[in-house]
């Protein structure tokens, strides 16, 4: 174990405990604010768990969040099953989606992993809907609990924590290092003893879990349920944003990407509500273009610059 | 050298069609332990395919090859890497992204005897020194020169300290200097000795290195045995430089 491993996780914990007091200091707009940021750094970092080591953009992410608020939905709407039993159960759906997806997708790569994992959310969210409309009657569900935002503010900051700390386990681990091996050449990884396909099917079984408990957490926040707006191909999309305009190369690069992109898309979302996909494709443009390495290769960047 | 001991890696029948092309057609040979056999002939005569078989990257159509016994052809490349087959690859392939040390540890980690942590990473440091790369521990791979670069391939392939190693034209786009250099380090490998299938297409390797060499022609076997026979052996020389 290295000395700035400890110290990286030190920073982080201290962190976390400075992120806990934030319902204690504010409410109404900025506590909203914070909790859509905190939602977005669990999403972000549990996608790069996945994404960054191996360089395979995953747009599954409204998939795996949509079948974390729906299920909660559903169960709680039509079964009169409670929350918890709901978030207990709903983000194993999610992990057997993604031990599906994985085995379908391991001979894909590029591109084609991208437009699968995105036809994949879209299927979804069109079944989810059919079904709904042909057998379940097109009733909304509602999910009502007695959680605050403050609450759901501090189970989404618990989940981000956990993330980061098993993505920072991994790194360590010898599964991390051969994710690692992976995304640098996924033939050599295989002569070299690698299992790609049992390591890329675990990383992505995490990143599923997560991201649909992320789905269920926020669903109280909705209060009201239907699949379109759990089944967000666009959230999936500002979550691959986010995690590059901050890098992934880092387990901390989506966080410093999450906080100022989700204060540009409030903006922008309240200012030209009718433009927003024009907007998300814009910033997808620049991000690529200009810093394609995100804010952690500009860190970095400037850190050599220094150093030599 | 040490005497060439009992068959460790038997290879029988080995077949690969692509399509309509047979590219290796029913290959039979053995290798012997701490010996250096040389896989030779012309460009396209199915070598490098022979040694895409072994070493599991694609699964022959027909054939077995078995190690001590345990067949491992059917098996898949990471299997077949654990039961201690290594190998280079014909164009080097490092890993840009990791430090000299790391692409060691990488052969070391999840190989045939496996190591971890610390205890990789000495080993992986006492292999770089061995293999000429001491003084280069600290540079970023990408600016390695082209033999750097076949070095540390090499110490990847030996981190994981296989029973075979697999060497695809190692010595391939070296100048004479280097070339000699190069020469000299599988001699090393080989007085310690290691097993290693050598694919080569520069003879005095061949002649210095090997103990064997099985030829091949059109995907077939068309003569084995010491460098010095088969390379006087008249069908073979047919076969590298035509009827005339």
């Amino acid at each position: 174990m290295t000395g700035s491993g400890w110290k990286e996780i030190g920073l982080a914990a201290g962190l976390v405990i400075l992120a806990a007091f934030v319902p204690l200091v504010t409410d109404g707009y900025w506590l909203s604010i914070a909790v859509t940021a905190m939602m977005y750094i669990a999403l972000a970092t549990a996608w790069t768990l996945f994404s960054g080591p191996t360089h395979y953009i995953s747009l599954a992410t409204g998939a795996f969040f949509g079948i974390g608020g729906y299920l909660v939905a559903t169960g709680m709407s039509d079964y009169d099953i409670s929350f918890w039993v709901m978030a207990a159960v709903a983000p194993f759906v999610a992990v057997v989606l993604a031990a599906i997806v994985g085995a379908a997708t391991l001979r894909l790569s590029g591109i084609y992993f991208v437009i699968f994992t995105l036809g994949l959310a879209e299927m979804i969210r069109g079944l989810v809907s059919w079904v709904q409309n042909n057998f379940l009657g097109s009733r909304g569900l509602y999910v009502l609990t007695d959680f605050t935002e403050a609450h759901i503010y501090w189970m989404l900051l618990i989940i981000a924590a956990v993330v980061y700390l098993i993505g920072w386990l991994i790194e360590r681990s010898r599964l991390g290092f051969a994710m690692k091996i992976i995304g640098n050449d996924e033939g050599v990884a295989k002569h070299l003893g690698i299992n790609t396909a049992a390591a890329k099917v675990a990383l992505f079984m995490i990143t599923g879990y997560f991201t649909a408990l992320v789905g269920v957490v926020i669903a109280p926040r909705y209060s009201y349920i239907e699949p379109n707006l759990v089944f967000s191909p666009e959230l999936s999309f500002l979550v691959v944003i986010m995690a590059l305009l901050g890098g992934t190369q880092r387990l901390w690069g989506p966080i410093v990407g999450v906080i100022p992109f989700t204060l540009i898309w409030e903006t922008i979302s309240v200012s030209f509500p009718n433009a927003t996909t024009f907007y998300l494709g814009l910033s997808f443009l620049l991000i690529v273009y200009f810093i394609p390495n995100g804010f952690v290769g500009l860190v970095e960047k400037l850190a050599r610059r220094r150093q030599g | 050298m040490t005497k060439p001991g009992r068959t460790l890696l038997k290879v029988q029948g080995l077949t690969k069609r692509f399509g309509g092309l047979v590219a290796v057609n029913n290959m039979t040979f053995d290798v012997h332990e701490h010996e250096v056999l040389g896989l030779i002939g012309p460009n396209g005569s199915g070598k490098t395919t022979t040694m895409n078989l072994i070493s599991g990257a694609f699964p022959p159509s027909d054939g077995s090859i078995t190690m001590n016994g345990q067949r491992l052809s059917g098996l898949a490349a990471h299997q077949i890497a654990r039961r201690g087959v290594s190998r280079t690859f014909q164009l080097v392939r490092v890993l840009p992204g990791l430090s000299l040390v790391d692409n060691v540890v990488a052969g070391a980690a999840f190989g045939y005897r496996k190591r971890w942590g610390a205890e990789a990473e000495q080993f992986a440091r006492g292999l770089l020194e061995r293999i000429g790369l001491g003084d280069h521990m600290h540079l970023p791979v990408g600016s390695l020169t082209y033999i750097d670069q076949k070095r540390l391939e090499l110490a990847r392939a030996l981190a994981g300290e296989p029973e075979v190693l697999l060497l695809d034209e190692w010595l391939a786009g070296l100048n004479p200097t280097e070339l000699q250099e190069g020469i000299d380090l599988i001699a090393e490998l080989r007085r310690e000795g290691r097993t290693i299938i050598l694919v080569e297409h520069v003879m005095d390797a061949i002649r210095s290195l090997c103990d064997r060499c099985v030829v091949m022609n059109s995907g077939a076997k068309i003569a084995e045995g010491t460098p010095r026979d088969v390379l006087s052996d008249p069908e073979v020389i047919r076969a590298y430089l035509g009827d005339e």
